[in-house]
C-alpha cells in the first residue's frame, strides 16, 4: 500500500493552519479513507490529516432545540447515545445499519458527510430532519444545509481548507421520523436504497406538515425527493395518499444500473418502501 | 512517525508511517501474524482485533490512531498467567478458544483469529448470551466454512462457563 505523509495535529486550530497552507485529505476513522488508499482507487492524496486527536469534535449534546454532534461522534457512539435514543430514535436506528460493531466504531458522522457517498447511510436522515453541518477553517466557522451540502458525485460544498466540525440537527414539536435501508443483508451491506420520511403532525387524524423525504443511492448524490414532498404536505396517510405518493417518487427519481442493484430494482423498492411508511403510519 | 502503544499488554515503540495499517505493524514489523488479512475493505472481519478493548478491522486502522492505546490480538488470548476463569491447561488456550475447538467452531481457520476477538468482545460485554445478540456480534466476521452455528455455540459456550467456573 502507498503511504503518503500523515500528521497528527492535537488541536483544531493547528489543524486550521496546516489545511490553510497546503492540500490535505482529512482522516477520520479510516472506515472510507483506507479502503481507497489500499484498494488503489483513484489517485492516491499526496498528504493526510489525521483528526482522530481532535477532541474538540467528539462528544454529542442537547443545546436548547437542537442536538449537536461532534464531527468525529462515532456511529457506537450514536447507539450508546440515551439523549439520541430518546430524542432521534430514528438517528440511532440508521447508525445500527452501518457496517457492524468493527465499523460502528471508527467510522464518524463528520466522515460519512465529507465522504459524500450517494450510499451514505446517514445522509438522507441529515437531509430529512434539517440538519446543518457547521463546517470550519482558519476563516471561521458556517453552516450549510444539509439540503445545499452535496452538490454532485462525491462532491461537497466545503472549501479546500474547511472541515466538518458539528453537526446540528433542529429538534422540532410532534415530528416523526422513519428510517429504512434496503440493502444485500442486514449487516455489512452498502446500500440498494435508503430513504428517511419525516412529518410534523399533533394527532393521526390531523394532516402532514413539513414533510421530508431524504433518499440515498438513487442519484448522483443524496438528494430530497421535492416534488413528493410536496404532494404530501397537508395531506393524511390514508391508502390514496400512499398509492400516489409511491408513483410519484418512482417517477421522480432517476436511479442507476450498478454492481449493487439495477435502476427497475431501485425505482419499485422506493415507492414500495414510501408506501409502507405511509401504511404504517396511518394505521391501516 | 513514532508510536507507543501496548500489544498484548506488552509496551511497543515503533519509527514507522502514520498511515500504514495496524494489519500491516501487527504481521510485518512485529511478526504477529495471528491476525489475518481477508479483503483488506473492512467487509470480512478477519483482521478484527481489540483496541482498548473495542473490535476493529485492523486494516482500516492507521497506526497514528493506535498510539497510546492498548491493542489484544489472538495471540493474547491464551493464558500467561492462568486465573480461576482461565486455568492453565497443557494446550494454554482459553475458555473461548477451547469452545471453538470442541464445538467445530473452527475449519478452515481465515476467520478464527477474527471471531475469537469478536467473541472475546462480547463476553467482555456482560450481555445475556442470546442467539439473537451472538449474531449481532459477529455480524461483521464473514466465515465461509461452519454456517456460523458452530461458532455461535462456541460463544454461547463460552459464556455458559464463564458464569459458572469448573
Amino acid at each position: 500500500m502507498i503511504e503518503p505523509p500523515l500528521v497528527s495535529p492535537d488541536t483544531l486550530s493547528a489543524a486550521y493552519r496546516l489545511l490553510a497552507e497546503a492540500a490535505y485529505r482529512p482522516i477520520s476513522g479510516g472506515t472510507d479513507v483506507l479502503v481507497a488508499l489500499s484498494g488503489g482507487l483513484g489517485a492516491p492524496p499526496e498528504r493526510l490529516l489525521d483528526l482522530w486527536r481532535l477532541d474538540e469534535l467528539r462528544g454529542i449534546a442537547l443545546d436548547g432545540d437542537a442536538l449537536i454532534f461532534g464531527a468525529l461522534t462515532t456511529y457506537a457512539e450514536i447507539r450508546r447515545s440515551a439523549v439520541c435514543r430518546d430524542l432521534l430514535p430514528a438517528f440511532v436506528e440508521a447508525a445500527a445499519t452501518i457496517g457492524a460493531a468493527q465499523i460502528q466504531n471508527r467510522g464518524t458522522l463528520g466522515g460519512n458527510i465529507a465522504n459524500a457517498s450517494p450510499a451514505g447511510d446517514m445522509l438522507p436522515v441529515l437531509l430529512a430532519t434539517d440538519a446543518v453541518i457547521v463546517a470550519g477553517s482558519v476563516r471561521g466557522e458556517r453552516s450549510i444545509p444539509a439540503a445545499s451540502f452535496w452538490t454532485g458525485y462525491r462532491q461537497t460544498a466545503l472549501a479546500g481548507d474547511e472541515i466538518v466540525v458539528r453537526i446540528r440537527i433542529p429538534l422540532v414539536a410532534d415530528r416523526q421520523v422513519r428510517f429504512r435501508k434496503i440493502g444485500t443483508r442486514r449487516a455489512q451491506a452498502i446500500s440498494k436504497v435508503v430513504i428517511a420520511l419525516s412529518w410534523v403532525s399533533a394527532a393521526p387524524a390531523e394532516p402532514w406538515r413539513s414533510v421530508r423525504l431524504g433518499l440515498g443511492s438513487v442519484a448522483e448524490r443524496p438528494i430530497r425527493a421535492t416534488a413528493t414532498e410536496a404532494f404530501l404536505e397537508g395531506r393524511l396517510p390514508t391508502s390514496d395518499t400512499a398509492n400516489t405518493a409511491s408513483v410519484r417518487v418512482a417517477a421522480e427519481i432517476e436511479p442507476i444500473n450498478d454492481v449493487r442493484s439495477t435502476a427497475d430494482y431501485r425505482r419499485a423498492v422506493t415507492g414500495r418502501v414510501l408506501y409502507r411508511l405511509i401504511r404504517e403510519a396511518g394505521d391501516w | 512517525m513514532s508510536v507507543q502503544f501496548t500489544v498484548n499488554e506488552e509496551p511497543v515503540e515503533l519509527d514507522v508511517p502514520g498511515i500504514r495499517r495496524l494489519l500491516d505493524v501487527l504481521r510485518e514489523d512485529l511478526g504477529l501474524t495471528g491476525t489475518k488479512e481477508g479483503c483488506g475493505e473492512g467487509e470480512c472481519g478477519a483482521c478484527t482485533v481489540l483496541l482498548d478493548g473495542a473490535v476493529v478491522d485492523s486494516c482500516l486502522v492507521p497506526i497514528a490512531q493506535v498510539d497510546g492505546h492498548a491493542v489484544r490480538t489472538v495471540e493474547g488470548l491464551a493464558p500467561r498467567r492462568p486465573d480461576a476463569r482461565n486455568p492453565a491447561t497443557p494446550d494454554n488456550l482459553n475458555l473461548l478458544q477451547r469452545a471453538f475447538l470442541e464445538t467445530g467452531g473452527a475449519q478452515c481457520g481465515i476467520c478464527t483469529p477474527g471471531m475469537l476477538m469478536a467473541g472475546e468482545a462480547f463476553l467482555a460485554s456482560g450481555q445475556a448470551p442470546t442467539d439473537p445478540a451472538i449474531r449481532e456480534a459477529i455480524a461483521g466476521n464473514l466465515c465461509r466454512c461452519t454456517g456460523y452455528t458452530k461458532i455461535i455455540e462456541a460463544i454461547a459456550l463460552a459464556a455458559a462457563r464463564r458464569e459458572a467456573p469448573g
